[in-house]
């Protein structure tokens, strides 16, 4: 392919579309900027494995702590990408956590309580995300409803549904394992050396992995980011904006309820009261990753970035002892951050 | 002039509550020409565009699609049958590139099992039908077909756009004041774009208040008022002061008659 041909009709170089590269080093590290944003996040997650490494020397760089940063991010890293697609087209999920919760609540409950197959009852787990989802997604595309209004309330009606259901009742790990071990399925592991992968990992980079896929390669994922960037242009464009807008919304409850499946591999025991922050969390995790909450830039594997830097700092930290407030200072620091980058990102690009 | 108008209205009635926006209106296209439709602010002008670009539904008359009746539920039914609008808008995602843009909703997959299985758009292919398409009018020295829309400048967005309609209005090509927002320089370039597209047999609606550019490349002006056509000008026939005080309704068809 010939790029810089000049055209052939004899009306020089000045034809509309003279486009031209972005000229010096500056700006063509704006334009690497621009093109992938998730290169930022990718650069802080670096420099922090690479400072808490010298800092910590042995007790950090080895494959168990560095495979125990991954564990400790699997739930809040599988939620978060659900996260990613809500926050891509524009909106946002506040309801994440509480969907996750209700997901494992109702596996738990329907295999022990209604002595459902654990199969079913997983599947009838996943199913209530899915629905809880696709009812978020119909208010936001037919009723037009702003998404944070509609997520803050399905947090709470679901948290309360929840409690209501579960009566604030521990499924014990033990009982678990002896009767229904497919709930605990994502807590098996893997050991390759020292490296230590629960399924839940696996789980999240093969999620990682698909969405990646899926929005860089298929239309819908085309769909979503154009959703995200002008709604209105979408339309005119003939992109199905409703039917987008649901199936990001659908698609996110599911994955919140497969976040639930993860959880109880992870803490073992099905536990309402589990989880309770991954909103917040899987909010920062996405801002961190250099997504705009503003819609229609940005990527999941930045979302793995972000949450892998905050399980970064959060082992560096209480491995040198520091009280966990330090954590969580850093991260506000660093959300402020990566939303100044990304603002100057944009205008760079303007 | 041929004897078939490839798109015609006749009697489109729209109203909107006790305003009539549309009255009793007619038009006709003929193939290969550039129409310009002109009209002061509240003729109806845009509301007859939308009812052929199927962005509304008339209240009642027809319209005819190479002499066969039809009706658009949506902009998308229209540009199914091959009328594609460019909006003033422009409608393209800024984020998005170029080739991204330009196959925005009817994406190219795949042939072979990575296509029917996993969706997969073929990125290339697209790539290069949108080079040859920009090329073929002209817009070339593309240097970077994945390069966003928010990063050209607005000529620029607006030549992708008319690149867009082109390559895909097989019947119609639909331009809603394409160069109210551009500059002298940038405007001279985009004209030429049209005069380019109506070369290459595909015929032009153009809307427009630019009396100067509406002059330099329409065949026929439609002069719209109160909601309805109120005649058709050749631009060699008439004056720019003419058609405006056709417009305002200074003066009335008849009284013009003689003097042309």
């Amino acid at each position: 392919m010939q790029d810089a041909t000049p055209d052939s009709d004899g009306s020089g170089s000045e034809t509309v579309a003279a486009f031209a590269g972005p000229q010096g080093l500056r700006a063509k590290l704006a334009g690497i900027l621009y093109a992938s944003p998730a290169i930022v996040p990718l650069i802080v997650l670096i420099v922090a494995v690479a400072i808490f490494g010298l800092l910590l020397g042995d007790r950090f760089f080895t494959p168990f702590a560095l495979t125990l940063i991954l564990q400790q991010v699997a739930i809040i890293g599988i939620v978060a990408s659900a996260q990613s697609l809500v926050i891509l087209t524009a909106g946002i999920d506040l309801s994440v956590g509480a969907i996750m919760i209700l997901s494992s609540v109702i596996m738990g409950k329907f295999t022990f309580d209604l002595g459902l197959p654990p199969a079913l009852g997983v599947l009838c787990g996943l199913l209530c995300g899915l629905i809880c989802g696709s009812i978020s997604g119909y208010l936001v595309a037919y009723w037009k409803l702003p998404p944070f209004i509609v997520t803050l309330g399905m947090w709470q009606i679901v948290l309360a549904a929840n409690f209501l259901y579960s009566g604030s009742e521990v499924i014990r790990s033990q009982d678990i394992a002896e009767q229904a071990p497919l709930l605990q399925f994502f807590g098996r592991t893997i050991e390759v050396g020292g490296a230590v992968f629960t399924y839940g990992v696996i789980l999240l980079l093969v999620l990682v992995a698909v969405l990646t896929y899926v929005l860089s390669q298929t239309a819908w994922g085309r769909h979503v980011y154009a959703v995200g960037d002008d709604p209105g242009a979408a339309e005119l464009s003939g992109v199905n904006v409703r039917g987008t807008l649901i199936s990001v919304y659908a698609l996110a409850g599911l994955i919140c309820a497969f976040a639930g499946w993860a959880l109880i591999g992870r803490i073992g025991s099905v536990s309402p009261q589990a989880g309770q922050l991954a909103n917040i969390e899987s909010i920062t995790a996405v801002v961190i990753g250099g997504i705009s909450l503003f819609g229609g830039r940005g990527s999941v594997a930045g979302t793995l970035f972000g949450a892998l830097i905050v399980g970064v700092f959060t082992l560096g930290l209480r491995l040198l002892g520091a009280d966990v407030q330090w954590t969580y200072l850093l991260i506000g620091v660093l959300i402020i951050a990566a939303v100044t980058v990304d603002q100057r990102i944009r205008r760079a690009s303007l | 002039m041929s004897t078939q108008p490839i798109l015609s209205a006749r009697g489109l009635t729209k109203r909107y509550g006790r305003v009539t926006a549309l009255d009793n209106c007619d038009f006709d296209l003929y193939p290969g020409e550039i129409q310009a439709v002109i009209g002061d602010n509240g003729a109806g002008k845009s509301t007859m565009i939308k009812a052929l670009s199927g962005a509304i539904q008339p209240d009642e008359g027809e319209i005819r699609l190479d002499g066969q009746p039809v009706t658009f539920g949506s902009p998308i039914e229209a540009r199914e049958t091959g009328i594609e609008t460019v909006y003033q808008t422009l409608a393209m995602s800024p984020a998005l590139s170029i080739a991204d843009n330009m196959f925005m909703g009817r994406e190219i997959r795949k042939s072979g099992p990575m296509g029917r299985w996993l969706r997969q758009l073929d990125k290339a292919e697209m790539r290069r039908i949108a080079r040859e398409k920009l090329s073929e009018l002209g817009l070339m020295t593309i240097q970077n077909i994945d390069q966003t829309v928010e990063t050209l400048s607005g000529g620029q967005r607006q030549g992708v756009a008319v690149a867009r309609a082109a390559a895909f209005g097989s019947k119609v090509v639909i331009l809603d004041e394409p160069t109210a927002a551009l500059g002298v320089k940038e405007s001279r370039k985009v004209l030429e774009l049209i005069g380019r597209v109506r070369d290459r047999g595909v015929p032009i609606i153009l809307i427009s208040h630019n009396m100067p550019h509406v002059f330099e490349v329409a065949d026929r002006i439609h002069v719209h008022r109160l909601g309805r056509r109120l005649c058709v000008l050749r631009p060699g026939e008439v004056t720019m002061s003419d058609a405006v005080a056709l417009m305002t309704g200074a003066k009335t068809p008849d009284s013009l008659t003689p003097a042309a």
